[in-house]
């Protein structure tokens, strides 16, 4: 592992410059972290249990501040930024956890509809967007049925569908097939190349390599220990325009 | 005034209010609150009923003086008695003179021996003295007492000079203690009722911990969290209110109407009066604004220690 250097300063959605994290006095989560992310790109996010993947995609989608180094998102400085405009830049950012996190007494419509309503929507303007997610991840005929009710593929879906609603310029994804079987895994990540054909960036944190494979435009990540390692050195220096 | 009042009491359009779930008076928190907002108003009350107390008191005894000729002779003692009384209305400090009935004197004295009226001869034979009240200007109360004497003792030299103020006093500011006792106990009930909606605005936190994050991945405001959980506690809060401000009525209903019967002596005197019922009336109001803000206070500030 080379010794970090400061990313290319461009036109990045992310850029992670020398970052560290330690949630205690002792060692760090996460080590000299550096890495850009290109809008429009698919990336997977791989490496072993406790390697900090979870630690990184939370950076990722604003729910942690990093103990040193920089973090930009969108061009702006997760650290120097103002509590009060975290909200509009979550706002571009869709997120697909593990466990669902499902809104346990809300329809899978009305859990779906939940970033719209954040995001000040009129209800008149609701109905067409929320059943054009059902349809897209087939799930019309279980618009009413509650979380509990759902199958776990189900239950991811609509997780999916509620991260992609608002239209997110990155969509983060912790390991969004851990609790699904082989055929909804292949399903899942169909969904996330449609979207990213649309223009979103795509993180998915995985350790399933056939996954990975099915991807083929897909740049990989590989935390272990902390470290992030990028052997073609594109994550770092990505190619420039022109 | 508007914007202020919404911001205590949001209004929460009924989509977002489904984002918590419906489990409105299932917890402690209303019972807790109607108990404390009862022994608020009761003690505000009884705070209210001894400070009116206090002050008639006060403004009785303020200027009120009596003095006691106690000559043996009756004939002289009423003599002096009616003379004194004479000169001392023209005392231009002296508001109000009048010499007291020796009946009005028996009557009262009957109570105590159970008989009545003149009738009694024992009461008859008894050498009461005689008594001359006085009502005096506001002054240097030491100089107008020491004039008094020297009037007095030129007509009668074994005479008494009572002031009021004197025996009365002590009554007068265990009152007042009594009422600052109940200020005090306002105040401490209310600092408890906001600690309970403190207790309860976190306990909501925690409990909808999961939720929370989740709105906040997706966004959402700290403002617009904080209102779903302000509008349920000041809901939860209104009701405790509301029932122990119709517990708290009831009973100073009844206190009311036994008080009434009542037409004699200090008791007489501890009446509410009507601005007394006005601000027993805001206090409610104000415990729902209290609460509101509280809850508000709490919630954006434990939200802020959230990234």
């Amino acid at each position: 592992m080379t010794a970090p250097r400061s990313v290319r300063a461009g036109s990045a959605m992310v850029e992670f410059d020398g970052v560290g994290l330690r949630y205690t006095p002792e060692a760090e989560v996460l080590s000299d972290v550096s890495f850009a992310l290109q809008p429009g790109s698919f990336y997977f996010l791989t490496g072993p249990s406790g390697a900090g993947k979870t630690s990184l995609l939370k950076m990722l989608y604003l729910a942690q501040k990093p103990s040193r180094g920089i973090v930009r998102i969108f061009g702006e400085d997760l650290v120097a930024m103002p509590r009060h405009r975290l909200p509009g830049f979550r706002r571009r950012i869709g997120v697909v956890f593990q466990d669902f996190r499902l809104i346990p007494h809300l329809s899978t419509r009305d859990n779906i509809a939940l970033p719209l309503r954040i995001a000040g929507v009129a209800e008149a303007d609701l109905a067409g967007p929320v059943d054009e997610m059902l349809s897209w991840i087939g799930l019309q005929e279980r618009a009413e049925a509650f979380p509990a009710t759902l199958s776990g593929g189900e239950q991811q879906r609509v997780a999916i569908a509620r991260a992609v609603i608002a239209r997110p310029q990155l969509l983060v994804a912790d390991e969004p097939t851990g609790n699904v079987d082989p055929d909804m895994a292949i399903r899942l990540l169909g969904l996330f190349e449609a979207l990213n054909r649309l223009g979103t960036t795509v993180v998915v944190a995985t350790h399933d390599l056939h996954l990975i494979s099915q991807v083929e435009k897909a740049q990989m990540m590989r935390l272990e220990k902390g470290r992030l390692s990028d052997p073609t050195g594109v994550l770092r220096f990505p190619p420039t325009s022109g | 005034m508007v914007t202020r009042m919404a911001m205590l009491l949001p209004h929460i359009p009924t989509h977002q209010r489904r984002l918590l779930p419906d489990r409105r008076l299932s917890g402690p928190t209303p019972w807790i609150i109607a108990i404390l907002m009862m022994l608020t108003l009761l003690s505000a009350a009884t705070g209210l009923a001894l400070s009116q107390s206090a002050n008639q008191l006060g403004e009785a005894i303020a200027g009120r003086v009596t003095v006691q000729i106690t000559t043996a002779n009756p004939a002289k003692r009423a003599e002096q008695a009616h003379i004194f009384q004479q000169q001392a209305a023209k005392t231009p400090f002296v508001l109000h003179s009048r010499m007291v009935a020796p009946s009005e004197l028996q009557a009262t004295l009957g109570q105590w021996f159970g008989s009545e009226g003149e009738a009694d001869p024992a009461l008859k034979a008894l050498p009461l003295p005689a008594l001359v009240d006085l009502d005096l200007a506001e002054g240097d109360r030491s100089a107008q007492l020491a004039q008094l004497g020297k009037l007095v003792h030129g007509i009668a030299d074994n005479a008494r000079i009572i002031a009021h103020a004197e025996w009365l006093g002590p009554v007068e500011r265990l009152i007042r203690s009594l009422t600052w006792v109940s200020v005090l106990m306002v105040v401490l009930i209310t600092a408890a009722s906001a600690a309970v909606v403190i207790m309860t605005a976190r306990a909501a936190l925690n409990t909808h911990f999961a939720t929370i994050e989740m709105l906040h991945m997706i966004g959402a405001t700290d403002q617009q969290i904080s209102r779903l959980f302000q509008h349920r506690i000041a809901i939860d809060t209104a009701y405790g209110i509301a029932l122990g401000s119709v517990g708290a009525a009831l009973i100073l209903l009844v206190i009311r109407w036994q008080w009434s019967g009542i037409s004699s002596g200090l008791a007489s005197t501890a009446t509410i009066g009507a601005g007394g019922w006005l601000l027993l009336l805001a206090l409610p109001l104000l415990a729902i604004a209290l609460a509101a803000v509280t809850a508000r206070q709490t919630l954006l500030a434990a939200l802020k220690k959230m990234i």
